[in-house]
């Protein structure tokens, strides 16, 4: 696993999210709280929703087209609704946020 | 022979090396003890009961003169070392050379003075030494300080200072205080109950230049343009580890001195201990870990095995009466799991963290006396699964029943007030009960509780059930989600009773079950909280729909539409062509003109909002707020300008209007029409507000809808002024601010207070008509305003990717 440093925590809004563009889409990296952070395909598989745009909630992100909950943690949709999104691993080191570089070299087969 | 042992410094951590070397080998070292300040090793963790004169320098010493004298210790104290030689083993004082055999740093750390302008001012101190805690004891009653840092130590500043009545201001950059030891809502207790000690808190305050007057600070200046005089200005933002000395030395350093487990630096001769050290990566500003770390360093100068090992911390605060504790990491993650309890009556917050069914960390204020029981089981790992549901309760957990909801109501006393509306106390709904209203429709009709703005509504329920008990049916409410028992009517009355102005007010005193609402409720809170405390809440974009956070429609390809204002529909050719050069410049693929007299320009990328906004700013054109709840357009007629029925200027009007109004968010979408005569071409009597001129004046009538309900507004009244037409409108607007449940349009809140209400809230009674303006002023003064400059000016980057791949090369 490598990591790459795609910019600072304070560049996130708390309890918000910005894009990570890729030439296999778009990742969002979310931050739920100070100091926690999660990274998702930023697509829903809905109806194709722009997760990073959706209300952060908890660890969970509201999808801003037809509100769908996705838990952060497992990428799973929440209540009724069926679907998953992919995650993938992020972490925080010295206010700095890593970012898998699986995110952006290959999508993972889900 | 003797070995020579010189040590720089002489804080806790030197001090504690010299107590093992001195008792386990007392004469094995011949030895030198060099300190910049004038004395010896103090408490310095005793600093702020010195400060607040629970204590007196003397009880903070730790050793004094006769204590030194009688181990030996040739003592240089108020003299600077100011170089190591490492080749020639000697350290030179500013008093002479002294040649060691071992060396030990113990340089501390040097608090961070932030470089704004204005800092090196006289009366700009930090928070560091006994000078410093004098020149706080200075100050008095008429006095002003500020403190900048929200910490542990700028609280206890402040704490100390206000405890003599110094008027204390503290300036936190952050959104909440101590964020490194509390999460938010424990930070939210704190901060109320410093304020209730008068301790002014101003917190995401950023701190623009410190003001002089002949030298000497007067005031801190914001970066908002706030003011804040003062006599004296405490930093106490943070300290970082003194390896000045260490680094000109050439040894290894970090953010400090480099040790390895034997506190040895770079250097077998040289030693390093307490605040200025860097271990495996880590530095320490707690005394427990100096501590182990002096006795590790004391071991190993006496050749004894010996190893420092970092531990789990907890910690235990209290900041002049407040009772904190937090321990391990209770930072939010990744299959992390929250336990929260919140007894909003005591102050109570506690929140354990746990991660597969063991403990992580847990954060408490208020009530700390499990902290050491739970950091007990932190360190050992145990697994709680078993005790996982009374876990929060702590050891002592008896079982017991749940709190009775209704206790509070039934607590009330007869006198207390249920419907502020119309005067109707607990005791008349009692008896009206008594003699035979069974049911909330009865109580109505009998004593008019809740019969007008209808928040009071389930406090009035409550009444009836705590009266007629099991006779009563309680009707399910609605809660707003389920994050929360309570329902929009509780919060708003609760918002307002309880005055609870920020989110984690909220969450704390009204009990929610999540940490942070959902996509349901929090944007419901927050237009509640802008609502009804427009000077103290600050909006949070994060709780807004992304239409209101963006400040552009969504549209289902995830593109956006932009909507400049017109004022009243009226627009010019340069406005037109500014429209049409930013339509080609952003390859707009579709203009549309709205419903609402203005054009759409559809299908612009989310990245080009800040530079097309920019583009129409320049030309004149704001926001036109197309997809806000609040003011969207005041729709209008020609009126006497052209029109040859028009009876009045219907389009100044409605320029006035919407100049008045815009910017203003409301519980739902508010449009608004003003038509020059009873013909009505501007559709007024479908609006929420709509005006209709008429020869004698203005007809204002409200309620109207024309989407998924289609209504026709009900008449208000007829004024004769437009003036006053601007205020009923304004009055109306503000009533149904105040009153109004989040997402209902204007028609559903009429349907609720009834229009007989309204008359006599905004027609009848003049001075409260002119109270409702006053108070839609006041909020309008935050918010009337181009959201769009705003953010091409502030938050332009955040539009942007926050990292792009797609630019880089292929390699």
């Amino acid at each position: 696993m490598s990591w790459i440093d795609i910019g600072h925590i304070d560049e996130l809004p708390l309890r918000g999210a910005r894009l990570v563009k890729t030439h296999i889409g778009c990742i969002a990296v979310f931050r739920t709280a100070e100091t926690e952070v999660f990274a998702a395909t930023n697509s829903c598989p809905h109806k194709g929703g722009p997760l990073s745009e959706g209300i952060v909630h908890g660890q969970s992100v509201t999808c801003p087209l037809h509100n769908w909950v996705f838990d952060l943690n497992t990428g799973e949709a929440q209540g009724a609704d069926d679907g998953r999104i992919i995650t993938y691993p992020v972490r925080l080191e010295d206010g700095r946020i890593l970012l898998d570089d699986s995110a952006i070299t290959r999508r993972s087969a889900a | 022979m003797k070995q020579r042992l010189v040590v720089i410094g002489a804080g806790m951590a030197s001090g504690r090396v010299l107590e093992h070397l001195t008792d386990a080998a007392p004469g094995a070292f011949d030895i030198t003890l060099f300190n910049v300040e004038p004395r010896g090793n103090y408490n310095r963790i005793m600093l702020s009961p010195v400060l607040s004169g629970e204590k007196t320098y003397e009880e903070i010493v730790t050793h004094d003169d006769a204590w030194y004298a009688e181990r030996g210790i040739a003592c240089r104290f108020g003299e600077r070392v100011s170089k190591i030689d490492r080749e020639m083993k000697v350290v030179e004082g500013a008093n002479g050379h002294v040649p060691y055999d071992k060396l030990v740093i113990a340089t501390g750390s040097n608090p961070f003075i932030i470089p704004l302008p204005g800092h090196d001012l006289d009366g700009v101190i930090a928070y560091r030494d006994l000078e410093d805690t004098q020149q706080m004891m200075d100050m008095g009653p008429g006095n002003k300080v500020v403190v900048i840092g929200g910490g542990l130590l700028g609280l206890e500043a402040a704490a100390g200072m206000a405890a003599h009545g110094v008027d204390v201001t503290v300036v936190h950059i952050m959104g909440h205080l101590m964020e490194r030891q509390l999460d938010e809502a424990a930070g939210y207790l704190l901060k109320k109950s410093l304020e209730d000690k008068g301790i002014k808190i101003c917190l995401q305050a950023n701190s623009k230049e410190i003001l002089g007057q002949d030298g000497k600070v007067r005031a801190l200046l914001l970066d908002d343009g706030t003011e804040l005089p003062c006599d004296l200005l405490v930093m106490a933002v943070g300290i970082r580890p003194n390896t000045a000395l260490a680094q000109d030395a050439g040894l290894a350093t970090g953010r400090g001195i480099h040790v390895d487990d034997q506190m040895l630096t770079s250097d077998p001769d040289v030693y390093a201990v307490g605040e200025c050290v860097e271990h495996d990566g880590e530095i320490f500003g707690l005394v427990a870990p100096l501590y182990d770390q002096a006795k590790v360093a004391a071991q190993s100068l006496m050749e004894e095995e010996a190893a420092f090992a970092q531990k789990t911390l907890s910690t235990k605060l209290k900041v002049t009466g407040c009772d904190l504790f937090s321990a391990g990491d209770f930072a939010d993650g990744p299959g992390r799991e929250d336990i929260v309890f919140r007894d909003p009556s005591r102050g109570v917050y506690k929140r354990l963290v746990i991660e597969e069914d063991r403990l992580v960390g847990a954060v408490m204020y208020g009530d700390t006396a499990d902290g050491s029981w739970f950091f007990g089981l932190i360190k050992d790992g145990t697994n709680i699964d078993e005790m996982r549901e009374t876990l929060i309760f702590g050891p002592a957990y008896q079982g017991g029943d749940t709190a009775d909801p209704l206790s509070a109501v039934a607590a009330l006393p007869p006198e207390a007030e249920i419907c502020g509306c119309n005067g109707v106390c607990k005791g008349d709904i009692v008896e009206a009960i008594n003699a035979g209203a069974g049911d909330l429709g009865a109580v109505r009709a009998s004593t008019k509780a809740s019969a007008s703005c209808g928040t009071c509504t389930g406090l009035v329920e409550q009444v009836l059930q705590v009266t007629l008990g099991d006779d009563f049916q309680m009707p399910t409410a609605q809660p707003i989600c389920g994050c929360t028992d309570l329902t929009h009517e509780d919060v708003r009355r609760l918002i307002k009773g309880q005055e609870l102005k920020s989110q984690a007010a909220v969450w704390q005193e009204l009990g929610w079950k999540t940490p942070n609402g959902c996509h349901v409720c929090r944007p419901a809170i927050n237009y509640y909280l802008l609502a009804d405390w427009p000077l103290e809440y600050q909006d949070d974009p994060q709780s807004r729909f992304v239409n209101e956070r963006k400040h552009a429609n969504i549209q289902k390809d995830g593109t956006f539409s932009v909507v400049p204002r017109m004022w009243g529909g009226i627009t010019t050719p340069e406005e037109l062509r500014a429209i049409a050069d930013a339509a080609d410049k952003y390859n707009v693929p579709t203009v549309k003109v709205t419903g609402g007299q203005r054009i759409d320009l559809l299908g612009v990328k989310g990245e080009d909002l800040p530079s097309i906004w920019a583009d129409l700013n320049q030309a004149g054109l704001v926001s036109g707020h197309a997809y806000s709840k609040g003011l969207r357009t005041v729709k209008t007629c020609v009126g006497t300008d052209h029109c040859r029925f028009g009876t009045q200027d219907s389009t100044g009007l409605g320029i006035k209007l919407e100049k008045f109004l815009w910017g203003s968010w409301t519980p739902h979408k508010l449009k608004l029409a003003v038509s020059g005569c009873p013909r009505n071409c501007a559709e007024a009597t479908c609006k929420d507000i709509g005006v209709v001129c008429v020869d004698s004046g203005y007809q204002i009538s409200i309620g109207g809808a024309a989407g998924m309900d289609v209504k026709e507004t009900e008449l208000l009244c007829q004024v004769p002024t437009e003036d006053e037409a601007i205020e009923v409108v304004m009055a109306v607007t503000q009533a149904y601010r105040e009153g109004g449940k989040y997402l209902d349009r204007l028609y559903k809140w009429l349907g609720k207070v009834g229009m007989d209400w309204v008359k006599a809230q905004v027609v009848e009674d003049r001075e409260n008509r002119a109270a409702l303006v006053a108070r839609f002023e006041l909020s309008q003064s935050i918010y009337r305003k181009d959201p769009w400059a705003e953010h091409v000016k502030e938050k332009a980057q955040t539009y942007a990717p926050i990292a792009d791949f797609t630019l880089e090369a292929a390699e």
